[in-house]
């Protein structure tokens, strides 16, 4: 779509109620309006259809077989057990294929049919949650690290994310008015919005805030990325770094994924205005007239990173700091239980979900033991204890008091939810985005295709003496980087059905990007890749070395690489 | 209310001044046309006429030369390069037309004279999503010659992948060999589209304007006047229609089996108008006639003679008998020699039981159920002969030609086991594509459309009763009538068994269709309570919800149609309807119940139930 379109949709849309209320009224078709099914991605949805039956039913004369996606707006992934039930029931009652993590720490569903839209966000809302703003041109779910070394300083964050996440709402009441029922107000003037403006942001927005030494969120993925410098668990402020972004289109080189750019440092209570300084100003400088150039990555490459920051100063009143120096070691997740500190000695357990897809398999009945385990938090008054998603797509069993632990990890076990005990660590790392069958962007396979390629790299690296070796691996089914492709040391990109890209390069930390390496291959010739790789990388790698950092180091990908055409 | 408008007095008055002069105006052409409209005009309302004539084409006006650009486009850039061809062309003052491709009336293609195709191709030599059925049909059995057409193509594609710019190679190679000329040698355009499309566009352009100077006028066909045709093919003598197209229209979610058949009449001299049926004679299932076989002991192959035909017992059970209706007098004369207490209890009993019998069970059912032995000659001469299935006809010939088109629903049920299936449903539903069915055209003149096109039709056709009303619309349109459409139509599920959906959305949109809708399964669901009903669960309600507008249609002289269920729907309809006259009209029951018997008599509300 044009960015002519969106604009004047966004524009012409009413505060965001296009014309929704008749499109959910007409009765002949399960889609929405054209213009509809944008502005409903600001009230938390996509439009969709199962794309496995989009040909056969073109044929029976049918229209596709329309369904929506749901989003929660859930800052840092944070969820009570009360609110889990709720969304367990939701799941089963309205959605097709269970609960989804998504790697923005919020929660997805799918298969929605558009005459239960409304029942199911009446669901959500009774839950005391939302999904406001989890989609469309406007700040996202606000990511937080999930499983910090510190609990008072994850309060802490939580507590300026979940601030800021409010702060950053759209004013419209559109969302109360079409979904809760809420009587529109009478003063016309009540919906200005001083942040977003007519028109919204150019294009998506993220913030994300990272706890070190675990970035977890890659921060520098984010369109604005908070980063925690702490001492002795007291937070002294943030290190702000503004500008990543994970989108690309194929064949394009006017699009590309970029890493946050650094601009300071600031003070705790000055988060809410360097942030609204930032959108304010993506949202006058941005890019309206070139939707592929319009996320913040591009504008600072159009107006420097200099004069952005000055604007922002300007803006915010606020002088940025140097920069404090702060270290990753990884952006993984830390599985199993970790103890917590202080008073009753309550402990995280981080559970490892392919692809964050919650759901009863054969053998794996994940969503009943999920619930099982929310319900016995709830029975046994474990106040406090909660869930986080995290953005790899896992989960954290939180604050957990130690009376309960036997009981925790006997329905852990149970309802086989301990993958992360006896996984391979290529395994329990792996990002893989939704893709087929209900993305309509995705040009092959992610998360249905990640088990069985993880098991074929896993043979791989086995023969190759290398089967404990952890390995950031992403797939992504098409080049927008849902699964945050471009950071991983080994990343698969669709291209088109069974055909990726192969990138390499990235690192465990989030800080760096990876680089093509192969075009649109089939997986036979990925793996061969690979197994030219792997005995290499076990042949001359360097004591406790890195994949990604090995590539670089050789010269297989970076500058001064040279091509090495396999010969099959 | 006001009396409803009457239909024209059987006896021809004089014609209006106006009227004469608007007759002497038209051509040759026009003329034949008219002569052929008004005789069939004439002949409507004989019971048992032989074919309608139908032009087979439009009054004669010379189609102008004109260029039309297709497009099939995935990401925008054939689009932005087909709508800028376009612009070009019309600012040189050119006559074009643009159109994406599943928006491309085929049957309009062998009747074009210059195409211009855009089309990318995707992935592993895909045309894009929106240009399948354009491909399909252009590739397939039933493209037609195209000896006047003059053609170019352009292809996008990305010459990294293996099959590149395939499909507007296989697009350009398929004009050609249906006999089209190149008006230009196919370009293929790369990932760096406007190296090759800039200089493309240019050469079109040019030769455009050249190519139209050249181009002769093509004068419309003439179809000489049909009088009452002595078609040769008849219910005795059906002919043998090829089928075209076999297809599943329910969604996979349905347990029923729904199909659209579309059949060849071509060389059958046949026609038929909206609202007439298609007889079909059916043989029963191979594995129904040797299990029968098999169960009475018979011998396959024995030759039997009844009523001076002789034929196998095999050809009698399959060609001449009805096993998949059970009727009267053949359970009677069973029940004589079964002798069993069950079925002689069951036959003196209540009427409404028995009649459940006859539509739960099939002959051999009775015969597994109840044995008892027979002759074969006995068996032979107590079973019904074979009767035709009748379906109306889902198409108009002004939009299909020398085609029909059925809207089937498969009968196909288990009974303890065993398969059980409708005689010509199921032939129906296993025939392929080229094989026949045998088919006879039996006319319905009281179930056709209003003469006078500005007439509002109001529509109700759950299920597959919508099958005519599919022709009703296809005619209309093609006519450009003003009056407006109504259709109520009902089925179990929305998702699954909305039955021609993608062909209603598109005329919706366009105001050309009002849709009232219900689907009686279909409900919304609650976390923590009971489901409720997603809305109007049965034809009859909707026209109840939409009453007042329903009867101002009325009163504005709408023809009311129904088709479909007997036993239920036309009553609970017509019961919906009384109602209606009653809220909205002022009047009370036996008043609304003698206002629409008029209105059947005026053949205003008509039916056709089964």
């Amino acid at each position: 779509m044009s960015t002519h379109c969106v604009e004047d949709i966004k524009r012409a849309s009413a505060g965001l109620r296009g014309t929704l209320l008749a499109s959910l009224a007409d009765a002949t078709t399960g889609a929405l309006a054209d213009d509809d099914q944008t502005l409903i991605k600001y009230h938390g949805s996509y439009q969709q259809d199962d794309r496995d039956v989009r040909e056969e039913r073109r044929r029976q004369k049918l229209e596709p077989d329309h369904s929506f996606m749901i989003r929660t707006r859930t800052p840092g992934g944070v969820t009570t057990p009360a609110q889990w039930l709720q969304l367990d029931r939701i799941a089963r009652t309205y959605a097709s294929a269970g609960l989804r993590i998504t790697t923005r720490q919020a929660f997805q569903f799918h298969g929605v049919i558009k005459r239960e839209l409304k029942p199911t966000l009446q669901a959500i809302n009774a839950a005391l949650m939302d999904t406001l703003a989890a989609c469309g041109d406007v700040n996202r779910n606000v990511a937080v690290s999930a499983n910090p070394l510190d609990a008072a300083l994850h309060a802490r964050v939580q507590g300026d994310a979940a601030a800021l996440s409010r702060h950053l709402l759209p004013r419209s009441r559109a969302y109360y008015e079409i979904w809760l029922d809420k009587k529109p107000l009478h003063e016309a003037a009540s919906e200005e919005d001083p942040i977003y403006g007519e028109a919204y942001l150019p294009r998506k927005f993220k913030i994300g805030f990272a706890i070190p030494p675990y970035n977890d969120v890659d921060v520098f993925a984010q369109d604005l990325g908070f980063t925690t410098i702490a001492k002795d668990g007291a937070l002294l402020g943030y290190n702000v770094s503004v500008g990543g972004g994970m989108g690309a289109s194929h064949g394009d080189p006017e699009t590309y994924p970029r890493l946050g750019s650094v601009l300071g440092s600031i003070a705790p209570d000055q988060v809410i205005a360097i942030a609204e300084a930032v959108v304010t100003t993506q949202r006058d400088w941005g890019n309206r007239v070139q939707r592929k150039r319009a996320r913040l990555k591009y504008t600072l490459d159009d107006r420097g990173v200099d004069a952005f920051k000055a604007e922002v100063e300007r803006r915010s009143g606020v002088r940025f700091s140097p920069a404090q120096n702060v270290r990753f070691v990884h952006n993984g997740d830390r599985f199993g239980w970790i103890e917590g500190e202080g008073e009753g000695r309550c402990a995280h357990l981080t559970l490892r979900l392919l692809s964050g897809r919650i759901l009863d398999r054969d053998g794996q009945p994940h969503l009943t033991g999920l619930r099982a385990i929310a319900e016995r938090l709830q029975q046994a008054d474990a106040e406090g204890a909660h869930f986080r998603l995290t953005a790899n797509q896992n989960l954290v069993i939180a604050d957990v008091p130690s009376r309960l632990r036997a009981d925790i990890d006997t329905l852990v076990r149970e309802y086989a939810l301990d993958l992360h005990a006896h996984a391979s660590p290529l395994r329990r790392n792996a990002i893989a985005c939704v893709a087929l069958p209900t993305c309509g962007l995705a040009m092959a396979e992610a998360e249905r295709y990640l088990p069985d390629f993880l098991t074929r790299v896993e043979t791989l690296l086995v023969h190759h003496g290398l089967g404990d070796l952890p390995i950031n691996l992403r797939i992504s089914g098409c080049p927008n980087g849902c699964a945050r492709p471009y950071l991983a040391e080994i990343a698969l990109v669709g291209r088109a059905p069974g055909r990726y890209n192969l990138m390499l390069g990235g690192d465990h930390r989030g800080e760096r990007l990876n680089l093509p390496y192969r075009e649109n291959i089939t997986e036979d010739r990925i793996i061969k890749e690979l197994d030219v790789l792997f005995s290499r990388f076990a042949r001359e790698r360097r004591q406790d070395e890195r994949f990604g950092d090995f590539l670089h180091r050789v010269r297989v990908v970076g500058p001064g690489a040279f091509a090495v055409e396999l010969i099959a | 209310m006001s009396a409803p408008a009457a239909l024209p007095l059987p006896a021809p008055a004089p014609l209006h001044e106006a009227l004469l002069q608007q007759v002497q105006a038209l051509d040759g052409h026009a003329l034949w046309w008219l002569s052929g409209y008004a005789a069939g005009m004439a002949q409507r309302g004989n019971a048992g006429v032989a074919s309608f004539p139908v032009a087979a084409t439009a009054p004669g006006l010379a189609q102008a030369p004109r260029i039309s650009i297709v497009y099939g486009s995935q990401t925008g850039n054939a689009e932005r390069i087909a709508a800028t061809l376009d612009a070009r062309l019309r600012d040189a003052g050119l006559p074009t037309r643009l159109l994406r491709a599943d928006a491309y009336p085929t049957r309009e293609l062998k009747d074009e004279t210059h195409l211009v195709v855009v089309i990318s191709t995707q992935g592993e030599g895909e045309p894009p999503d929106d240009a399948r059925g354009f491909v399909e049909y252009l590739l397939g059995p039933r493209a037609p010659k195209l000896d006047g057409l003059a053609f170019t193509v352009l292809g996008l594609g990305d010459s990294s992948y293996p099959l590149y710019c395939e499909v507007g190679k296989q697009i350009d190679a398929r004009l050609g060999e249906l006999g089209g000329q190149r008006w230009l040698p196919r370009a293929d355009a790369d990932a760096d589209i406007d190296s090759i499309a800039i200089p493309w566009l240019d050469d079109v352009a040019l030769r455009a304007r050249e190519l139209l100077t050249e181009a002769p006028v093509r004068t419309a066909t003439v179809t000489p006047l049909h009088p009452r045709t002595t078609a040769n093919y008849s219910r005795q003598h059906p002919f043998l229609a090829e089928v075209l197209a076999n297809q599943r229209i329910s969604g996979r979610e349905s347990t029923r089996d729904i199909r659209h058949i579309e059949l060849s009449l071509e060389g059958a001299g046949l026609h038929y108008a909206p609202g007439d049926a298609i007889g079909v004679w059916p043989r029963n299932p191979a594995p129904l006639v040797e299990q029968i076989i098999d169960l009475m002991g018979f011998d396959a192959a024995a030759e039997v003679t009844h009523q001076d035909k002789r034929l196998s017992l095999t050809a009698w059970l399959r060609d001449e008998r009805e096993l998949t209706r059970l009727t009267r007098p053949f359970l009677l004369a069973h029940a004589a020699r079964a002798r069993n207490e069950a079925l002689d209890a069951l036959l003196a009993a209540e009427p409404a039981q028995l009649s459940t019998l006859f539509s739960t069970h099939q002959v051999i059912d009775v015969l597994q159920r109840w044995p008892a032995s027979w002759t074969a000659e006995d068996f032979i001469a107590q079973l019904r002969a074979l009767t035709p299935r009748m379906y109306s006809i889902a198409s108009s010939q002004s939009a299909v030609g020398d085609e029909a088109h059925l809207t089937v629903s498969h009968v196909a049920y288990r009974r303890d086991g065993e398969d059980r299936w409708g005689a010509a449903s199921h032939e129906l539903a296993e025939l392929s594509v080229g094989e026949h069915a045998r088919v006879f055209i039996e006319h319905n003149p009281r179930f056709s459309l209003p003469a006078d096109d500005d007439r509002d039709i109001l529509m109700i056709g759950p299920g597959v009763g919508v099958a005519p009303f599919r022709g009703f619309l296809q005619e209309r349109i093609s006519r450009g009538a003003s009056g407006r459409h109504w259709l109520f139509f009902g089925n179990r599920h929305a998702q699954s068994e909305f039955l021609y959906q993608s062909e209603w959305q598109p005329l919706a949109k366009a105001g050309r269709l009002k849709l009232s809708l219900a689907f009686s399964r279909d409900v919304v669901r609650s976390i923590d309570g009971d489901p409720l009903p997603a809305g109007p669960r049965y034809v009859q309600d909707c026209l109840l919800e939409n009453g007042e507008e329903v009867f101002t249609w009325i009163e504005g002289g709408a023809h009311l149609y129904v088709c479909g269920d007997a036993t239920h729907m036309a009553r609970d309809v017509h019961a919906a309807l009384s109602l209606i006259l009653q809220r909205h009209g002022g009047l009370d029951a036996d008043a609304a119940q003698a206002t629409l018997e008029a209105l059947q008599a005026q053949g205003r509300y008509v039916r056709d139930v089964y």
